[in-house]
C-alpha cells in the first residue's frame, strides 16, 4: 500500500476562485454575446470544481451532486441562452451586446 | 512527489486555456480553448477522487454544451463568405498550442490509468455513493432538475424556432 498523497484543499479552492474571476472578467469585459456565454459557463465550472474539491475533502457524495445539479443549470442556461442569441442575430443583425442595449422601443 | 505534479500540470492547463479563451478574438478560437479548460477539469477531477464527475464533464460539458455553442457559431455564418473567414481563422499555426495541450493531458491520463495502483488523491467517492445519495436525500433536487431542464429545452424550441421561420421568410 503506497502512502497516500492528497491534494491540499486550499489550492483546488484557489484554483476555483481564479477560474471563476476570469470567467467574471470575461463577462464583464467582452462585448460579443456568444463569449459572454462562454464566460458564464467557466463561471459555473468554477463552482462546479469547488464542490468537487470540498467533496472529496471530506470523501462526501454530497459534492458531486451538486457538480451534477450545476451541470443541469449549465444545460438549460446555454440552451435558453443561445436561442435568445439567435434571435438577437435575426432582429439586430449583429452580437454586440452595447448595440442590443442601446436599441430601445 | 509526482502525483501531485500531475495536480499542478492539469491545474495549470486549465488556467492558461481559460485565459486564452476569454482573450480569444474570434469565437471559434476561445471555444477551441474553453474546450481544453473543461477537459483539465476533468482531468483534475479525476484525481482527486471523484471518476464519475469527471465522465460527466466530458460527457455533458466538453460534449453536449460545447456542441450547442458550436452548432450556433455554424448558423451564424451560413453563407460562402463565412466560409471563407473560418478558413482563414482555423490556420495551421493555430492549432500548435491546443494540440500541446491535448497531448499533454492525454499523456497525464495515460499514465494514471497504465499505473497499477490506483492513483488516489482525496478520498474515493465512487459512482455507486454518489447515485445512492442522489436517488436517496437527494431525490427532490433531481426532480426539480428535470423540470428546469424540461423549461430549458421548451424556452429553447420556442426561440429556436422563431428564428428558423424568420430566416426562411427573409431569404425567400
Amino acid at each position: 500500500m503506497t502512502e497516500v498523497v492528497v491534494i491540499p484543499m486550499e489550492h483546488g479552492l484557489l484554483l476555483a476562485a481564479i477560474l471563476f474571476l476570469i470567467g467574471l472578467l470575461g463577462v464583464m469585459v467582452r462585448r460579443n454575446i456568444l463569449l459572454i456565454l462562454m464566460s458564464l459557463e467557466i463561471m459555473l465550472n468554477a463552482c462546479g470544481l469547488a464542490f468537487i474539491v470540498v467533496g472529496a475533502h471530506w470523501g462526501q457524495a454530497d459534492g458531486q451532486i451538486m457538480f451534477m445539479l450545476i451541470l443541469a443549470i449549465a444545460a438549460a442556461e446555454v440552451s435558453v441562452g443561445l436561442g435568445m442569441l439567435l434571435q438577437v442575430h435575426i432582429r439586430i443583425g449583429t452580437l454586440d451586446i452595447d448595440l442590443a442595449s442601446r436599441m430601445r422601443g | 512527489m509526482l502525483e501531485l505534479a500531475l495536480f499542478y500540470l492539469a491545474a495549470g492547463i486549465s488556467l492558461v486555456s481559460t485565459i486564452l479563451a476569454v482573450t480569444r478574438v474570434n469565437a471559434t478560437h476561445a471555444l477551441i480553448y474553453l474546450i481544453i479548460s473543461l477537459l483539465a477539469s476533468a482531468i483534475i477531477f479525476y484525481l482527486v477522487g471523484a471518476p464519475f464527475a469527471a465522465v460527466l464533464e466530458v460527457v455533458i460539458y466538453a460534449g453536449a454544451i460545447m456542441v450547442l455553442f458550436v452548432f450556433v457559431i455554424m448558423m451564424l455564418n451560413l453563407s460562402p463568405a463565412g466560409e471563407a473567414i473560418e478558413h482563414r481563422w482555423l490556420q495551421p499555426r493555430m492549432w500548435i498550442i491546443p494540440a500541446l495541450f491535448c497531448t499533454l493531458l492525454l499523456a497525464e491520463i495515460t499514465y494514471m490509468l497504465s499505473r497499477g495502483d490506483n492513483l488516489l488523491m482525496g478520498h474515493m467517492v465512487g459512482p455507486k455513493a454518489v447515485g445512492l445519495e442522489l436517488f436517496g436525500p437527494y431525490v427532490l433536487a433531481v426532480e426539480i432538475a428535470s423540470m428546469l431542464l424540461l423549461a430549458g429545452l421548451v424556452g429553447a424550441f420556442h426561440l429556436g424556432r422563431r428564428y428558423l421561420t424568420e430566416l426562411r421568410e427573409e431569404t425567400s
